[in-house]
């Protein structure tokens, strides 16, 4: 642990930054409840929580994207608003995201200075003096970047320091990192801290955001955990074990709000043996029986979608064995999967899920068109049929089945996704994400139904990032790290902790 | 049901209703019915090319070459009766439409094999296949008198009060009806224009949809090679230049997003109808030819503008149809 780069020098100093009380609720649901957290200068401070604490929403506010509902900011002791982005830049806060917003076809000169370029004195870009400054900028962040260079034409670490760069270039006493490191290679990430520590060393007051215990540990004074939208608990690192930091990310009660139905687990339905990808993910094996959940659980990107992408024939992969009720099984497009009886739920269902001009009865009659038409010839009524079914199974509230799908509200449109799903009747159901962004008394809802599926013998996989959920609702629990396996766990093995260390590559166990 | 003129199709008939209405009191005889059978019959090619380029907009693409493909085809077929005034009309009309379609699958390859933008595909095939028409004919004109009379006089042909001419475009109307609302292929182009990931999802082959619509859109191109060819008795390299755009123009005053996914038969035809009226009108109430053109390009951009507008209620209507939401249907 490299503690030792603390600098007492500033620690009686007040921070540069204080959140106080801050709280953003969103229709539903509260997503930052009063929390609290300081950043000094000279100091970095992680910020853990997992997917969903409210991590994401605290940089938007921080970077005057959101305004909060309740609470204050202060900055040097004085409270300060950002009313839009640019309030927060003017005040000194910059943001370095984790998905990097630049530009392919601007240099990387441009890039560093999109929006703030220098100008000569009739008002246009003044080139040199921005290629000069960005120079300077890169050269600061050792780097040999050439800032008349496009962005296409730089690797993915170089685009990387680039929007460092950009960060750096407005004048800024306070960084956030948004999980920086997601992308980079481990020789990446030692440069990438090298310039942490020179940026420390200027009194600048870094919050820095990962999933990742050793690089927090590796770069971080003190740590702010949120769950839940509340911040937990605060200290410094070394005063902190790995353990107890886990406990505060994870601690509540699970298991017991999640009406997940103790099934009779039938047979293997659906067998995959050695799946290999050649860049998402690597030796998948796992089975899936009769009336099982099987959770899928891991960090954002993870591999878990890839693979589940390549069981639903979106994307193939480079070797493996698939095989269904004991026969082999090639799926080499969704049609083929749809009619094998697998479907997938895809995570954001307004974007992957639904046809919002199309009538209701016709996106959920679209995969199985093949049953509702005939010689060819596609038949309405049976197609309403078809939707009146699942409608009323699944509650759909609706002036009629006729009307866009764009006119319902976003719980109806769920409905008319998973109707559609459910009217192929499929034997493996794969849900991405199923509860992700709904309220808490839908995801109820979702969950009993989930188990309901379960119960007629359906086969499911669920993803999800959401820990309870995943310990709620799962037979056994397959956790990926980096494309790859980091354990199947049965029902009776399953704690938070275990899934949390399995998921963030972390297998050592105690410390 | 009082949607009235909430309805877009209803709303075009009730425009193009006063329309006639108001062009009738300066030119009598206007609102006729020989007129206004006329009016369809001279619209009857753009409403068969704009219900082919509606199918290709419907899945988010665009054909910009189905006036290219019109002429080439149109030369093709006019070349092939000057040389060979034996063959029967069937067997042309087969060439026509066989060879519309072959033009159209190279368009719909290029965009779903190679994943061209349609845009610049069909930009590119747009001067390719005007100069196949010139590379075929040798900028050489095929005139009436090279022509046979079956070839010439068929569309002609007068069938109860309209000619055949508009009696095809009725029927490719009603054909166009039934492939997209009762097809799979029908629906797959509405669903790869709505949502083209979910429609991959749902198990339908996108590209492979886009492919279709290009043939589906070439065939008729090439159809209506054959009508404009007999219809102005004369085939030349230059023919119905331009036409292509007059064919995007009437799907978007037909309401057909431009995004994909949204339209309807009717709003194509009524679409075509509408640029017809203004066409036969402007000359008849005295509009000077120069300023003919201008008019009809202003006409084009208020039914964009007002179609933009209907787009943006159509998404504040979510609201107000979701509270009413407490009937049945």
């Amino acid at each position: 642990m490299t503690t030792a780069l603390r600098q007492p020098a500033v620690d009686m100093a007040a921070p540069r930054l204080e959140m106080r009380g801050i709280s953003k609720i969103f229709p539903g649901i509260k997503a930052l409840d009063r929390v609290n957290i300081a950043l000094k200068a000279g100091e970095v401070t992680a910020l853990i929580g997992e997917n969903g604490a409210g991590k994401s929403t605290l940089v938007k506010i921080l970077t005057g994207i959101y305004q909060p509902d309740e609470g204050e900011i202060l900055l040097d002791s004085q409270p300060v608003t950002f009313t839009n982005a640019q309030g927060a830049i003017d005040a000194g806060v910059t943001a370095i995201h984790q998905e990097t917003v630049l530009f392919d076809d601007l240099t990387v000169g441009e890039n560093i200075y999109l929006g703030h370029a220098p100008r000569t004195r009739f008002g246009l870009i003044d080139w040199k003096t921005m290629n000069t400054k960005a120079a300077s900028l890169l050269q600061a962040l050792e780097t040999e970047i050439d800032p008349a260079m496009r962005l296409r034409d730089l690797s993915i670490a170089q685009r990387h320091l680039v929007a460092i760069a950009r960060a750096l270039s407005v004048e800024s006493g306070i960084v956030i990192m948004d999980e920086p490191t997601a992308a980079l290679s481990r020789k990446e990430i030692d440069d990438l801290f090298r310039i942490v520590t020179r940026l420390k060393a200027q009194g600048k007051a870094i919050l820095f955001i990962s999933h990742k215990f050793d690089e927090v540990y590796e770069i971080a004074e003190n740590y702010v955990v949120f769950r839940d939208g509340q911040s937990v608990g605060a200290g410094q690192l070394a005063d902190a074990g790995q353990n107890e930091i886990v406990r505060l990310m994870v601690g509540r009660d699970v298991a017991k709000a999640f009406p997940k139905v103790d099934v009779a687990i039938g047979r293997p339905v659906l067998t995959v043996e050695n799946y290999c990808h050649e860049t998402e993910y690597r030796d998948i094996s796992f089975d899936l029986r009769r009336g099982e959940i099987l959770g899928l659980y891991g960090l954002i990107g993870a591999g878990r979608s890839e693979i589940c992408q390549s069981l639903f024939g979106i994307s193939r992969p480079s070797s493996g064995r698939l095989t269904m009720d004991g026969k082999d099984l090639s799926i080499r497009s969704s049609a083929d999967a749809i009619a094998a009886g697998i479907v997938y739920v895809p995570e954001e269902r307004g974007r992957h899920g639904v046809a919002l001009p199309m009538p209701i009865f016709q996106n959920m009659s679209l995969p199985s068109l093949s049953r509702t038409s005939r010689s060819g010839f596609l038949r309405a009524a049976e197609e309403l049929k078809l939707s009146r079914t699942y409608a009323e199974r699944l509650d759909l509230r609706a002036a009629a089945l006729s009307v866009p799908v764009g006119t319902l509200s976003g719980g109806n449109q769920q409905k008319v996704v998973i109707g559609k799903w459910l009217a192929t009747r499929p034997k493996v159901i794969i849900l991405d994400e199923p509860t992700k962004g709904i309220d808490i008394g839908s995801k109820a809802a979702v969950h009993g139904f989930i188990s309901e599926l379960a119960a007629e013998g359906l086969s499911i996989i669920m993803i999800s990032s959401e820990l309870p959920e995943i310990l709620g609702m799962s037979d056994r629990v397959l956790v990926m790290h980096e494309g790859l396996s980091a354990g199947l766990f049965e029902r009776d093995q399953l704690n938070a902790e275990t899934l949390v260390r399995a998921a963030t590559g972390n297998m050592q166990g105690q410390e | 049901m009082k949607h009235l003129l909430k309805n877009r199709e209803v709303l075009l008939v009730v425009i193009i209703a006063v329309m006639i209405a108001l062009f009738a009191t300066r030119a009598p005889g206007f609102a006729g019915p020989k007129n206004l059978a006329n009016i369809f019959n001279d619209t009857s090619i753009l409403i068969i090319l704009a219900l082919g380029q509606m199918t290709v907009i419907l899945t988010k693409s665009i054909d910009l070459s189905v006036a290219a493909n019109l002429a080439f085809t149109g030369m093709a077929v006019a070349m092939l009766n000057a040389a060979y005034p034996a063959l029967p009309l069937v067997l042309i009309l087969g060439v026509a439409i066989g060879m519309g379609a072959a033009l159209g699958a190279i368009n719909g390859y290029l965009v779903w094999a190679l994943g061209i933008p349609p845009i610049v595909v069909t930009l590119g095939t747009l001067t390719i296949y005007r100069g196949m028409a010139f590379v075929l004919s040798g900028g050489s004109w095929i005139n009436a008198h090279q022509m046979t009379p079956t070839f010439l006089n068929t569309p002609r042909t007068m069938l109860l009060g309209l000619p055949v001419l508009g009696w095809v475009a009725i029927l490719i109307v009603a054909l166009m009806v039934f492939v997209l609302s009762r097809t799979g292929f029908g629906r797959a182009t509405y669903a790869s224009g709505g949502n083209p990931v979910a429609a991959t999802y749902a198990g339908i082959d996108v590209g492979r949809t886009k492919f279709y619509a290009f043939v589906l859109s070439g065939a008729l191109a090439g159809l209506s090679g054959y009508l404009w060819v007999s219809r102005y008795a004369v085939a030349y390299v230059d023919i119905a230049a331009g036409f292509e755009l007059d064919s995007v123009a009437a799907c978007v005053i037909g309401g057909i997003s431009i995004a994909g996914g949204i339209g309807s038969v009717g709003g194509a035809v009524l679409g075509a109808l509408f640029l017809g009226v203004i066409k036969n009108a402007l000359p008849v109430i005295g509009i000077s030819p120069f300023a003919q053109m201008a008019i009809s390009g202003l006409v084009i951009i208020l039914a964009v503008i007002f179609n933009a507008r209907a787009e943006r209620n159509r998404g504040r209507m979510i609201l107000r149809a979701h509270s009413k939401a407490e009937g049945g249907a």
